[in-house]
């Protein structure tokens, strides 16, 4: 069986997909030069991104409802790394992560001021084309979400969305992206029932293959595992672990020790500010600042 | 002693219960009083034979008439009251705000249409159709019944709607789909919400006399074209009860009872429907 987390496995379903690693393959999918392309061994296949995708947060301030909930927040989220927003409840973690792919604004009462580049696009410029930036940003949410239809067409909903009809090519997208979370031998037989049926650590990985099909280069998850039972959280956390190899993952969490676990970089958000961000190792052991310390050592939380 | 309450539980869980059996009594004697009254008049011949004589008089012949004529309006309105108010919903749902001055005062108008008595609206269309010159059809009757039915479409797809989970509709946006991609979404969550509005207002378009009184006028024969007057059910109870002979007044409650069994029917194939398409719903 084609084990999708094998890194040849994956280049070959890439060409069979005709995608390249970080390059928009929804545009180019029925382009007929590819497949020429695809025949010729000495040329590359597909573009590498000239530069390393990253998030860069510049000055940013939200407020709700006149309430100040980010203030004056830098910090850049590095690509192919797990980076791990902590802090106690309240101080802006999910907020954060929200406005980094524009779901914020479309709540009332939300102002914000500041710059998101993605890629070196602005997040905030008034002309963007959102759907493209959000399409980059997969969005695992707390509770798992998945959409009111059947676990194909979960999957299949984004490729379809983005232009893809062709149903050979999406029932290799369905398989691949289930196999990659390891759902595929769960779930190949019933397909087509509804997605509302798995449970519920099912239905978290489904959302994650359903965010990854769309191919972003960001994950961001929002405790993705606090609603999960501790099986079901292991079996993401390990997925993460595979997954940032290919994609930078933004993972605000509650639970100090998943961050120890599996962070590279970690950011320590307090009252709406960063009290101090870096490489996990750093932070977890010699703190420079007190009041990280004093959040680590369980002081408050 | 029996502590007091003790008493209190019992004795509120029997007035639950008999006002529970009680909503079985009206059922069944409003059944009972439309089989008994109506059975006899009651064949083949009432539900697929057009009416003989006059309507006042009717003395052979069936309710073909009435019955085409109302399944035609119900139908007509039903489909276009839909394309109407699945905008509507989709808008003041995804489009607009929570707190949404647009929304909430079309939230008010709609209340306002909901609660107008259906005689207001037949009197409503009858006078524009009389400023323009139309006499009483089909057309007339399909358009005052849609009219009737849009605020109770709204309304109760609206209900559901408001329900609809924001990390659905994020979840949606975060794979790159626009408001208007993500109506997929919200139409398979909405379904069973869309299924029972349908189920209510075609419920009360079959039912409604008042206002296809004056728009659809009343006939013997089955319209042909939407210019046509159309009978319809109520109108055929309305007018036969109305009148002194025994035989006539039978008539008209064989005509409520295959109205009501009408409604019994769509409400069963509703039911039906709303099961298949709730499957996939979120919690």
């Amino acid at each position: 069986m084609i084990h999708p987390m094998k890194q040849e496995n994956r280049d070959f379903m890439r060409h069979i997909l005709f995608l390249g690693k970080n390059s928009k393959w929804y545009d180019r999918a029925d382009s007929s030069e590819l497949k020429g392309s695809f025949f010729r061994p000495n040329q590359k296949f597909c573009v590498e991104h000239a530069q390393r995708s990253n998030i860069v947060v510049d000055h940013l301030n939200v407020t709700i409802q006149d309430n100040p909930i980010l203030k004056e927040v830098s910090v850049e989220i590095p690509d192919r790394k797990i980076t791990c927003i902590i802090g106690p409840s309240g101080c802006g973690k999910s907020t954060l992560l929200k406005s980094l792919n524009r779901l914020l604004d479309m709540n009332e009462d939300v102002h914000i001021s500041g710059s998101v580049l993605v890629d070196g696009e602005e997040l905030y410029a008034p002309d963007v084309e959102i759907t493209h930036i959000r399409r980059k940003m997969g969005l695992l949410s707390q509770r798992p979400c998945p959409l009111p239809m059947s676990i194909y067409d979960n999957i299949a909903y984004g490729c379809r969305i983005h232009g893809i009809r062709n149903r050979k090519k999406l029932n290799m997208i369905v398989r691949y992206y289930l196999q990659a979370v390891g759902l595929w031998d769960e779930v190949k037989d019933r397909l087509h029932t509804p997605a509302s049926r798995m449970s519920i650590g099912q239905q978290q990985r489904l959302c994650l293959a359903r965010g990854l099909a769309v191919e972003p280069h960001f994950i961001l998850a929002d405790e993705a595992t606090s609603a999960l039972d501790p099986i079901s959280s292991k079996t993401i956390e390990d997925l993460f672990l595979k997954l940032k190899e290919e994609y930078a993952i933004v993972l605000v969490t509650h639970t100090l020790r998943q961050a120890l676990r599996i962070a590279d970089y970690v950011i320590f958000m307090y009252m709406g500010e960063i009290v101090e961000a870096g490489p996990a190792e750093q932070i977890f052991k010699n703190p420079r600042q007190e009041l990280t310390q004093k959040y680590l050592t369980g002081v408050f939380s | 002693m029996m502590k007091l309450k003790f008493f209190e539980e019992k004795a509120m869980k029997g007035v639950m219960l008999i006002t529970t059996l009680l909503v079985f009594l009206f059922v069944g004697s409003i059944l009972y009083t439309i089989i008994r009254n109506g059975w006899r008049a009651m064949s083949w011949d009432m539900i697929f034979s057009l009416p003989g004589g006059g309507f006042y008089i009717g003395k052979e012949g069936g309710l073909l008439n009435a019955i085409v004529g109302s399944l035609y309006i119900v139908g007509a309105s039903t489909v276009l009251g839909l394309i109407v108010s699945i905008p509507v919903v989709f808008y003041l749902n995804v489009y607009l705000k929570k707190k949404s001055k647009l929304a909430s005062v079309a939230r008010l108008a709609y209340d306002v249409l909901f609660g107008i008595p259906s005689i207001v609206y037949g009197a409503f269309a009858f006078t524009i159709m009389v400023y323009f010159g139309l006499k009483s059809s089909l057309a007339g009757g399909i358009i005052v019944i849609t009219l009737l039915i849009i605020p109770i479409f709204i309304r109760s797809m609206d209900e559901i709607a408001r329900q609809l989970p924001s990390d659905l509709l994020n979840a949606s946006y975060s794979l790159g789909a626009t408001r208007y991609e993500t109506i997929r979404v919200v139409i398979r969550q909405i379904a069973p919400g869309i299924a029972t509005a349908t189920l209510l207002s075609i419920g009360r378009a079959i039912g409604d006399a008042a206002a296809v009184l004056f728009t659809a006028g009343y006939t013997d024969n089955i319209p042909t074209s939407l210019g046509q007057p159309a009978a319809t059910l109520p109108l055929a109870v309305f007018f036969q009860l109305s009148s002194p002979i025994p035989a006539v007044q039978e008539r008209a409650y064989a005509a409520a009872l295959i109205l009501t069994i009408l409604v019994l029917i769509l409400s069963i194939l509703g039911r039906i429907i709303t099961n298949r398409f709730s499957k996939n719903r979120i919690q």
